[in-house]
């Protein structure tokens, strides 16, 4: 993009000498790049114990009846699994993690506009997750209610519901208060000549997103916090034996959690608009249609959220409304795709591993769409409600779209954050691993699914038992790959050669700053002049100039 | 931080408002509970909507100060209102069609 002007004795902001030292300079930064980091650790560690409980639940189901635990143990860890999943990995992780690093210098900033709340934001992520940590060691028991702590079973079980409910109040006080930071970045920190349409895409996307984060994100906040009342002293909003109306409460929750999965997956898609034009050389094609579908994604998102209730009681004319709604939502998505697959066409493509983890994010996120389509249509959803191919259909969508890419954004940022390369060849060979063993694990939960099998089953029927044992070995599979995935960037961490500026030739203002970055990202905040992919534009030039700056 | 400082006027609103919006909200506060002891059937519910709808925009305008600031953040309430409104809709496509 811009030339600019960085001094030449550059200290990068692991080694710059700040008020406080040690532990002290990280927990007590202000510095959006630390914050990420911080979040980075917090969310992979997360993201390892929800893994951990997914592939033990696995394990459960290898056999018919107890294989390593009771019911009660097996209906808390779906719980668990979801609640840490969600909340504490899937939905904070690419902006928290992402945005914080990458936002503020791809808009040309030396931060975000309020960098004390955006470590508060961090404190009450920690403080939500270790609230949920401690609910499972309390005297009720971990939760067994499910992530969507469903009326009137959230009111009546002996678990601690009360608990995890002030957890993921405390986690959505944080989603907010990142939106926010967000918003008031992307409006009143652009660098000077940086009009809308010249803001990289996963600006836009994050910008969508947090909108979705402020608007939300308040909704469940109060309509858990109803709950939380409604055990302690018993109202009657949503217990119908007091007259209260469960079907209330499961708009409310939907009210949030639908657009949720956008918060989940926008951000996503931002960094796939980010690495395609990059490794195909190429201009991303439809940069107004990306953008815009963004907001539109985030906007009629909004109002699909009766689909998660069609079997639930609603009226039919709420049905087919919703179902409506939920055909037009694909249709931004179905945008999306076809941009990034025209940018490829005639590109000078590199396979590098961020490429191909957006090439397995498109593959898996296609079917996790469409089946979502199948799940959208009045019809077929009586049939598949609460079976296994819901499950698999948000494992594509979610694990398949946002996980996927949470890894393919850290192997395309990695060379920026930590300064270090990795081994190609290694993360290639676990890429394809995960995709293997994720198709054995949800694909035949597509067809367990449409089968019969009900979605949190301690138990199944003799017909199942084929396509549990290849789900469950597709799980280890899975894991396996995860593990030298994360394995690979340890070794990168602590011997990879140092990276340079630009390792893959991207456009955007983070590839012009040294690798890591100096704490205030720019000496000179630039003057943007172009749009952010604008291959034409050489900047090769200046890149070379100010890499031997710093080497 | 650098830019768009110049663009915010100050402005100064009299105790005596502050007073007078606090007590008004007591009164509609005071009104909702009323109005929800009396049986007027089908708009009860209206009812309360719209005294609800007169004290957020009291809140709104003279204590959060939106009155007073840029077109921007009108537009950003703005947006809020009308989702939360599209919500409510929404919702009661099937409450009314029960």
């Amino acid at each position: 993009m811009a030339n600019h002007v960085i001094a030449e004795n550059y200290v990068d902001f692991y080694k710059e000498k700040g008020k406080h030292t040690g532990l002290g300079a990280w927990l007590l930064t202000t510095d959006h790049k630390r914050i990420g980091i911080m979040y980075l650790v917090a969310i992979v560690t997360f993201f390892l114990v929800g893994a951990t409980l997914g592939f033990l639940m696995r394990l459960e189901m290898l056999s018919r009846g107890r294989t390593i635990m009771d019911p009660q143990t097996y209906n808390s860890l779906f719980t668990l699994h979801g609640l840490i999943m969600i909340f504490l990995f899937i939905i904070p992780g690419i902006p928290g993690v992402f945005g914080n690093f990458f936002l503020p210098i791809m808009l040309g900033a030396k931060d975000v506009a309020f960098p004390r709340l955006n470590l508060l934001s961090w404190y009450l992520y920690i403080s939500g997750g270790l609230f949920a940590v401690v609910s499972v060691f309390l005297k009720g028991g971990p939760i067994d209610t499910g992530w969507t702590f469903y009326v009137p079973y959230s009111i009546r079980t002996g678990t601690d519901v009360s608990w995890m409910i002030l957890a993921a109040f405390i986690l959505g006080l944080s989603s907010i208060i990142t939106g926010l930071n967000f918003i008031t970045t992307i409006h009143r920190l652009r660098a000077p000549g940086m009009g809308w349409f010249k803001m990289p895409l996963f600006a836009w996307a994050l910008y969508a997103t947090a909108w979705i984060q402020l608007i939300a994100t308040p909704v469940v906040g109060i309509t858990l916090a109803l709950v939380a009342v409604e055990r302690l002293i018993g109202i009657g909003l949503f217990d119908p034996s007091l007259g209260g109306d469960p079907i209330l409460y499961q708009h409310l929750f939907w009210i949030y959690a639908h657009p949720a999965v956008y918060i989940m997956i926008l951000p996503a898609m931002g960094v796939v608009s980010e690495i395609i034009p990059t490794f195909a050389h190429r201009t991303i094609f439809g940069y107004k249609a990306i953008a815009i579908s963004s907001l539109a994604i985030a906007f009629v998102g909004y109002f699909v959220w009766g689909h998660h209730m069609f079997s639930s009681g609603m009226s039919d004319t709420a049905r087919w409304i919703f179902s409506l709604t939920t055909f037009l939502v694909a249709l931004p998505s179905g945008v999306k795709v076809f941009n990034w697959v025209a940018t490829l066409y005639k590109g000078s493509i590199e396979l590098g591993t961020p490429l191909l983890f957006c090439m397995a994010f498109i593959f898996l996120f296609s079917i996790g769409g469409l089946t979502g389509l199948v799940l959208g249509a009045l019809a077929t959803d009586i049939h598949l409600t609460d079976t296994y191919f819901v499950v698999a259909h948000f494992h594509f969508v979610v694990f398949g779209g946002g996980g996927f890419i949470f890894f393919g954004a850290l192997h395309y940022w990695f060379p920026k954050m930590f300064g270090k390369t990795y081994n190609e060849k290694v993360s290639k060979a676990a890429l394809g691993t995960m995709v293997i063993g994720f198709m054995l694990l949800y694909f035949t939960m597509f067809i367990l699914g449409y089968e019969g099998m009900p979605r949190r089953y301690y138990d199944y029927l003799p017909q199942f038992a084929t396509l549990h044992i290849v789900a469950t070995v597709g799980s280890w599979i899975l894991v396996g790959g995860i593990l030298v995935m994360i394995g690979n960037l340890l070794v990168a961490l602590k011997k990879g050669k140092k990276a340079s500026m630009n390792p893959w030739g991207g456009r955007t203002l983070e590839w012009t700053v040294p690798s890591p970055p100096p704490v205030e990202n720019f000496e000179e905040i630039p003057v943007i002049t172009h749009g952010p992919y604008d291959y034409e534009y050489n900047i090769n030039g200046d890149s070379d100039k100010m890499e031997e700056n710093y080497h | 931080m650098q830019q768009n400082n110049e663009s915010h006027k100050p402005h100064i609103v009299g105790y005596a408002t502050y007073i007078f919006v606090w007590l008004s909200l007591l009164a509609l506060t005071a009104v909702t509970v009323t109005v929800a002891g009396i049986n007027f059937g089908g708009i009860t519910l209206l009812i309360a909507i719209v005294i609800a709808i007169v004290k957020s925009s009291l809140v709104l305008n003279i204590f959060m100060h939106i009155k007073f600031d840029d077109v921007v953040f009108k537009v950003f309430v703005g947006i809020a209102v009308l989702t939360l409104t599209a919500v409510f809709v929404f919702t009661f496509f099937d409450y009314l069609s029960r």
